[in-house]
């Protein structure tokens, strides 16, 4: 297991104060906090060798291209990738999907369909629905269960000869709940379609090996790894992104430019277009270095028990209804208490210096499933302590006290 | 009838009795609950304020000059901030509630203990009573 108090050290925002006390961050699931590590590789960064990459042959942009490209290295080896190229640098997981789904444009017809499911987050609904306007194709749900899990029989008859993609999230945000995404693929790929996971969620618990999964498309953001705001990750099969059209038009991604014609880069600079968060790339990679040096299967283990552990005392309260409460999920609690507004405990618990997050958390088709205004949701990750959880309990029972 | 700044000022004065904001946030949770019942006819979406995270629904009505306002929200503590507003504006003419300035969020520390969407919902409902007055000051 890990040393939690000796990682704290490394995170100088958890000695923060909030109103005069100490502050319990709970929101990891919106942004993990970033170390010392990964602070001090940015700000090297601009002391040392700020230059625009790819495009000089002067020593600093030697040292930024080398640096930028190690990352891609770094999350090839991380994420089991076959190709390097295959990795194309984003400002996050909502750009990449927006990536694939400008992209399909040309290549989705009235004809087809697509699915989604009923627990995805707004970013990876609003660009498929947007398709569908402009394709006329037909986008279809994947329902709940009451327990917040995935119909995987509906999935099954929903996946007719016209289902052309599945874009389906890796872990919910909201509910925590993993989703069995080897099965989804594999059913997917014999009904001949493609699918997208979108692995905001999944990427910063445990290690996955793209390769193995089959995957057509992944995206993740680097700020739930703690790495940087900005930045992310798109990984897709080579012949695929080979086949679409480049996202935006600009410098880096082109080859040869004359007013008659312009040929476009191969990959991944077909996709990189403009000058990227330089900075931000490389302090991913120092991100990716930090979690490996802690070890992914510590950080899954630990995160477990705290997750256990707020779930059993969260339990003990009364009137609690605890959603997505099953064995498969991520450290991630969204609850409700009796019929207190999610908003009315999130503000008193922001007052006992605790930070969770309130509201519908881009999700509001779960919270009409549920026909719920918003949860609450706390978020843990390996830093956090049973402590904390302790406290944050207690301050819950005042809320719950206060609000009557 | 005190003005809407005499009002403002027996706020103050009732928020500086207070010692910490367990017991800032106490009253308001008792004002919210103590606010009157919202005719649930108006509990209709163009009623709806936006920019709040929880549902804030205000309706007004105009009588011998006189503007009176009630507001609902599923949030007890946002209910507790209208039933304060309410009371600071409802019952005056529409020319002293364009006119007023207000100042006594800030003045009793509500402001540092609002997060940003708070502060914002807060304004937006200053806002929205604002523009109902001006609405029947026209009319008039």
């Amino acid at each position: 297991m890990l040393d939690v108090y000796k990682i704290r050290e490394d995170f100088p925002i958890l000695s923060k104060k909030i109103n005069d006390t100490d502050l319990i961050y709970f929101d990891n699931a919106a942004t993990s906090q970033t170390p010392n590590q990964v602070i001090d590789v940015i700000s090297d960064y601009y002391k040392n060798y700020n230059s625009n990459i790819h495009r000089g042959l002067h020593s600093l942009s030697v040292d930024a291209t080398n640096k930028y490209e190690e990352t891609r290295l770094k999350v090839k080896e991380h994420f089991g990738i076959t190709h390097n190229h295959e990795i194309i640098f984003t400002s996050g997981t909502t750009h990449g999907i927006n990536i694939i789904s400008s992209g399909l444009e040309k290549m989705i017809s009235s004809k087809d369909e697509l699915i989604i499911s009923e627990m995805e987050h707004h970013s990876n609904i609003v660009p498929w629905q947007m398709l569908c306007e402009k394709t006329g194709a037909k986008l279809k749900v994947i329902p709940i269960n009451e327990n917040g899990t995935l119909k995987i029989d509906e999935y099954k008859s929903l996946l007719t000869p016209n289902v052309k993609f599945v874009f389906i999230s890796h872990v919910s945000n909201t509910l925590g709940i993993l989703n069995p995404i080897k099965e989804i693929i594999d059913l997917a790929h014999k009904n001949k379609s493609k699918v997208l996971i979108d692995g905001a969620q999944g990427a910063a618990h445990f290690k996955i090996n793209l390769s193995e999964l089959d995957v057509d498309f992944y995206v993740a953001s680097a700020h739930k790894l703690c790495g940087p705001t900005g930045v992310g990750f798109l990984y897709g099969k080579s012949d695929l992104l080979n086949s679409l059209p480049p996202y935006q038009g600009g410098g880096e991604m082109i080859s040869n430019v004359t007013f008659d014609k312009t040929e476009y880069a191969d990959l991944p600079h077909k996709f990189e277009a403009g000058t990227p968060n330089i900075a931000g790339v490389i302090a991913f990679g120092a991100a990716l270095d930090y979690m490996n040096s802690i070890g992914f299967e510590n950080i899954d283990a630990y995160e477990k028990t705290l997750l256990d552990y707020a779930t059993e005392n969260l339990r003990k309260i009364d009137n609690i209804k605890i959603y997505g409460d099953v064995d498969e999920k991520i450290s991630v609690i969204s609850f409700n208490i009796a019929d207190h507004h999610p908003s009315d405990i999130g503000s008193i618990l922001d007052q006992f210096g605790i930070a969770v997050r309130t509201g519908q958390h881009c999700t509001q088709p779960i919270m009409d499933h549920f026909k719920i205004p918003g949860t609450v949701r706390a978020s843990f990750s390996f830093y956090n302590t049973k402590s904390e959880i302790d406290l944050f309990i207690d301050a819950v029972k005042k809320a719950v006290k206060m609000l009557g | 009838m005190k003005s809407i700044q005499e009002k403002q000022n027996q706020i103050i004065d009732e928020f500086n009795f207070f010692q910490d904001w367990t017991e800032k946030y106490q009253y308001l949770i008792d004002l919210g609950k103590s606010l009157p019942d919202f005719d649930q006819n108006n509990k209709i979406d163009s009623n709806l304020i936006d920019g709040c995270q929880s549902k804030v629904w205000l309706n007004s009505s105009f009588n011998d000059n006189i503007v009176i306002f009630e507001a609902d929200s599923d949030a007890i503590i946002s209910k507790g901030i209208i039933s304060l507003l309410i009371r600071v504006f409802s019952g005056h003419n529409p020319k002293d509630i364009l006119e007023a300035n207000i100042d006594f969020i800030e003045k009793i520390g509500l402001n540092s203990h609002l997060s940003q969407t708070r502060a914002n919902g807060l304004l937006s409902m200053i806002k929205q009573i604002k523009i109902y007055a001006l609405a029947y000051q026209v009319k008039k």
